[in-house]
């Protein structure tokens, strides 16, 4: 099994909080990947590694190495080329003020492709793989800022689907999206690990279980425990783990 | 037991009890209090319209009556103290308003709303303190300093730079205005920028947009309302300033045909004539017609600045 994406004793701290502490942990390609842990455990954390996205956080200090393709993300020369390979979603839904439209078509035109009917079409797919597109079609040009809380998050979802990631990392994807509309989207990351490796973030427990082929727990910015999902919720090695899938938490 | 509490001694009054006094009467100041600010709020709308009555009463004999409007408004010729015969036209005051104001603000937009990015966005957190206490210091010159400033040393560095007659004309007022007005545009554009939730910054850097593409095609939409509120609040600055511009603009009536020719502006002839005219008589009613015009500009400015900020948010809600 080929992985994807590598952390190696990594320590993250925001000033004199530690966020993560020693993390190691491998994530395998094309697979889903859940992470599972109580609030402040360094969820979102470890994502804003994978992405360095945590610059933009001053206190933020780094230690460790991670690896997206072998390859050290702070080593890299072009880190917004590294920010285009990794899709984003965040748990609070960020509408930005552009257009429905031109939320979902701001990156690929970045990245060049100007043709009309190619950015039509892939704004509509995108739109469709996050259950999006009934709701907006009619309405394409008004402000992406006017959307619901949920249908911003799954625009979110669009834009970050946008630029055909290589990673896609969800952090609380689901969070304002009612259920069935989160199983559809569910539905269709199921399909899409076919062409990303997805790392989700999730506070609800089944979710993980559903869908990710591997699990890690993280609880008080440590990784507590990570292995096969199956194994994870049924036999896991660690007794809070236990304690946490089940529901005994506490 | 209440029987046993009614046979005691009454007892010492507690010290809590002269607070709780005091509590009362606060409560009972509420409405005196409410009717202060209720007051305060009003008030500004009452100085605006004394103010409008006041100068509409002195100028109204001269632009109901007494002016003709046609040559008020087209011709160029300001001579209010021929003895042959005043003429008041404002065409050349106006032109020296709006060139003088339209230069400033070319000058001034670019570099304010640049400066409040940098402070907003780029700069550290040390040299941002520093700058934003040294932009404010530039806030707080009076304009009669700027005026000097224009006077004593642009006007030299303008005759040094370009051979040009005198140095006090249309280009040194309108840097002086500009340097008046850029400390308003960037304390009030860097607010609107800082108001931008970081969230919004995160999610365009997620998608892989540079620095630059952050401010201009999300902090930019994202912050317009106020931006567009600072450029105004400048616009108003520059056209309202008076001294400043009566010491380096060269106050010579003429409508202006290269950046380097003095002109003159409708505050300065106010300001510079009011002094030698008699109360009532016609010179003294048009400068208060020109008062009259000043307000209607500015009235101009702010409607389309509300219509512009309403237009936005029509967008938004479609």
């Amino acid at each position: 099994m080929e992985q994807h994406i590598r952390f190696q004793d990594v320590s993250v701290s925001y000033g004199t909080q530690v966020a993560l502490q020693d993390i190691s942990l491998e994530i395998p390609r094309n697979q889903i990947f859940g992470i599972i842990g109580p609030a402040n455990s360094g969820k979102t954390t470890l994502l804003k590694c994978i992405n360095r996205t945590i610059d933009f956080i001053g206190s933020a200090k780094v230690q460790g190495q991670v690896q997206v393709d072998g390859q050290d993300v702070n080593r890299l020369r072009n880190v917004y080329d590294l920010r285009r390979r990794v899709g984003m979603v965040f748990p609070l839904p960020v509408g930005l003020p552009l257009t429905v439209y031109e939320n979902v078509a701001y990156a690929p035109r970045r990245a060049g492709l100007f043709d009309r009917h190619e950015l039509d079409a892939l704004v509509e797919k995108c739109l469709r793989q996050a259950v999006l597109w009934d709701e907006v079609k009619d309405r394409l040009q008004t402000l992406g800022t006017k959307l619901s809380g949920g249908q911003q998050q799954r625009l979110t979802l669009a834009r970050a689907l946008s630029h055909r990631p290589e990673i896609l990392c969800l952090d609380e994807f689901s969070i304002a999206i009612d259920p069935v509309t989160t199983m559809k989207i569910e539905d269709v990351l199921l399909e899409l690990k076919q062409e990303m490796t997805i790392v989700l973030v999730t506070n609800l427990v089944q979710q993980a279980h559903r869908l990710a082929d591997h699990t890690a727990f993280f609880n008080n910015s440590q990784l507590i425990e990570t292995g096969p999902t199956e194994k994870m919720f049924t036999e896991p090695d660690d007794k809070l783990t236990y304690a946490y899938v089940t529901g005994g938490f506490g | 037991m209440p029987e046993a509490d009614a046979n005691r001694e009454p007892s010492p009054p507690r010290p809590w009890s002269m607070l709780r006094t005091f509590h009362v009467a606060v409560d009972w100041c509420e409405p005196l209090v409410e009717w202060i600010i209720r007051i305060c709020g009003w008030s500004a709308i009452l100085f605006v319209f004394a103010i409008f009555f006041f100068v509409f009463r002195e100028g109204s004999e001269m632009l109901l009556g007494g002016l003709d409007l046609k040559e008020f408004f087209t011709s160029p010729n300001w001579r209010p103290d021929s003895v042959v015969r005043p003429q008041y036209g404002i065409l050349a005051l106006l032109a020296g308003t709006i060139s003088v104001t339209g230069l400033a603000m070319l000058i001034a937009v670019p570099l304010g709303l640049g400066a409040a990015v940098y402070v907003a966005e780029f700069a550290g957190p040390r040299s941002k303190e520093t700058l934003k206490v040294v932009i404010e210091l530039l806030a707080a010159i009076p304009s009669v300093v700027w005026g000097f400033i224009g006077y004593m040393v642009l006007g030299p560095i303008i005759i040094w730079a370009t051979g040009a007659p005198v140095g006090i004309n249309v280009l040194n007022g309108g840097i002086i205005l500009a340097l008046m007005s850029v400390p308003i545009i960037v304390s009030v554009s860097e607010d609107a920028l800082r108001a931008v939730p970081d969230s919004y910054r995160e999610a365009a850097l997620a998608l892989g947009a540079s620095r630059w593409e952050i401010v201009s095609r999300v902090l930019f939409p994202a912050a317009k309302n106020g931006l567009l509120a600072a450029v105004l609040l400048g616009v108003g600055r520059a056209i309202g300033e008076t001294m400043a511009v009566l010491m380096a603009t060269g106050h010579a009536v003429q409508i202006p045909h290269s950046l380097l020719d003095p002109v003159r502006t409708l505050t300065a002839t106010i300001a510079a004539e009011l002094g030698e005219t008699v109360s009532g008589e016609e010179h003294y009613g048009v400068l208060f017609v020109i008062g009259i015009v000043l307000f209607a500009i500015a009235f101009v400015v702010n409607l389309t600045a509300d219509l512009v900020v309403k237009g936005i948010r029509g967008e938004k809600h479609d």
